[in-house]
């Protein structure tokens, strides 16, 4: 399995978080790929939607059951990743890279995972 | 085992080695899949997959009434089948609603092996038992004595016939749900031509310390022809799309065989003495009784379990089974629905919220090419 990467936050919820000026990218993690198995369907909040951390704001759906995406902080979505609805199965092949879902402007970042955090999470 | 936390099968090491991911399933650690349950999937649909069933439960009768005692424990005539046939039957309480689904394979003139779900092994076991109990036959469960290995897709006899050390006579005659004795490399194997997934193949009892060889001796004779092994998620989707019930989903103790279109499961003509279930079966289902159908939709969304099927504002039925059909490409479900809406073209599934439009499809979804 694909260790998490140390430059990347994480959040309980098996997302990861990378953190570009005030901008967050947001991707479920690969062993939450791996739990999910074949993804054949996201749906994501669209640009411009207003996102409460820790709500419900899109779905991850594969084959044999369906996650929840999280949003993991406060703010504004600046893109979804069309590519991964139009071809979902990036979140399995490259879940930390092409198959990022959202990209989030925050004010304000909470606390999150690190790698080593969250690797312990998994274990 | 009544009361043990987790079980593994006696392939668990291979699967491990295989890089499987596993999932708890009536107290076994089963492979849910190896790599991708689409290409599992797929491999079983255009080629062939390999599965390990070694959860399943097997109970044996013998003796000169064992075919008299199933006639009185199960639905089905099981005196009816001849040696080296096999079955699917039901396993009726006295209201009767269904504690089980069965093959039963007939192994000899008085010698018939159960196969019964794993997570009902203990109900199946003890009702067999006390139905068989004013009979002459023994009735044991061997559950821990056997696994079952399953070999399924096109490519499943091409890949049988060249297994070294496979001696298979009467192979070239097996039809669908007959079955051979067979002989891998010294072993006893029962080889039966019958499988839950749609596609022809076979599946293979054999005694646990020789199941490792047997599977590796599959695997590389079917790895150039595309086998691969396949978990327990390609196994669900493809019972789905060939539009088999699986207990805990489709069927249950509060649902009468008919809801489930099982009616022809049930030899109420044919057998003449009482059996366990009948006056209930006679009876039928109380009036308004939701009935068991396919339904289908567009776009990628899959109803799945527990999801509400609407009409118009009411709920007129829930799904039971559901998934984007990776063969197909759209989603399906089976569902219980009231039967005025059971072919409503104007249906919708609640999938967390979002009303998705639905209509009744008949089953199977997916039938494989004659």
């Amino acid at each position: 399995m694909t260790e998490p990467a140390a430059d990347l936050k994480y959040t309980a919820e098996h997302e990861w978080v990378a953190v570009d000026g005030d901008v967050a990218t947001v991707g479920i993690t690969a062993y939450a790929a791996d739990k999910l198995g074949d993804v054949v369907y996201v749906d994501l909040p669209k640009q411009g939607a207003s996102l409460k951390g820790g709500s419900v704001v899109g779905e991850i759906e594969s084959t044999k059951s369906v996650g929840e995406l999280f949003a993991p902080v406060d703010g504004e979505v600046v893109e979804a990743n069309q590519a991964v609805v139009d071809d979902p199965t990036l979140v399995n092949s490259d879940p930390f890279g092409s198959g990022w879902l959202i990209k989030v402007r925050f004010t304000e970042l909470p606390a999150l995972l690190s790698a080593d955090e969250y690797a312990a999470l998994t274990d | 085992m009544p009361g043990s936390a987790e079980r593994n099968s006696p392939l668990h090491d291979i699967h491990v080695a295989a890089g499987a991911a596993f999932t708890d399933f009536a107290g076994w650690q089963m492979p849910v899949r190896y790599s991708s349950d689409l290409a599992e999937h797929a491999a079983v649909r255009t080629a062939a997959g390999l599965f390990d069933l070694s959860h399943m439960a097997e109970i044996v009768l013998v003796g000169p009434q064992a075919a008299a005692a199933l006639d009185h424990a199960l639905a089905g005539k099981l005196s009816a089948i001849e040696e080296g046939q096999a079955k699917y039957s039901l396993l009726l309480n006295e209201q009767g609603g269904i504690l089980d689904d069965l093959v039963v394979y007939r192994t000899g003139p008085d010698r018939f092996l159960v196969v019964a779900n794993a997570a009902n092994r203990e109900v199946a076991a003890r009702e067999l038992r006390e139905r068989a109990a004013a009979f002459d036959v023994l009735v044991e469960d061997e559950s821990d004595d056997i696994a079952l290995i399953a070999l399924q897709g096109p490519k499943s006899e091409e890949i049988l016939r060249n297994v070294e050390g496979f001696d298979l006579p009467g192979l070239d005659d097996l039809k669908y749900y007959r079955a051979i004795t067979a002989d891998f490399r010294g072993h006893h194997v029962l080889v039966a031509r019958t499988g839950y997934t749609g596609e022809d193949g076979f599946e293979f009892y054999i005694a646990p310390d020789a199941a490792p060889a047997l599977w590796a001796a599959i695997a590389e004779t079917g790895a150039g022809s595309g086998l691969v092994p396949a978990g327990l998620a390609a196994r669900d989707t493809l019972r789905l799309e060939a539009g088999m019930p699986l207990y805990g989903h489709e069927l249950g103790p509060d649902t009468f065989p008919a809801q489930a279109g099982l009616g022809r499961v049930v030899a109420l003509t044919t057998k003449e003495d009482d059996f366990v279930g009948r006056s209930a079966v006679e009876a039928g289902p109380p009036p308004g009784a939701r009935v068991l159908v396919g339904l289908v939709s567009e776009g990628k969304r899959a109803g799945r379990a527990g999801y509400p099927v609407m009409r118009g504002g009411a709920v007129v039925g829930e799904v039971t089974s559901g998934a984007l059909s990776p063969t197909l490409g759209h989603p399906i479900a089976m569902a219980y629905l009231d039967p005025d809406a059971a072919e409503a073209t104007d249906l919708e599934l609640d999938v967390r919220g979002s009303r998705i439009a639905a209509s009744p499809a008949a089953l199977p979804f997916y039938k494989k090419e004659a």
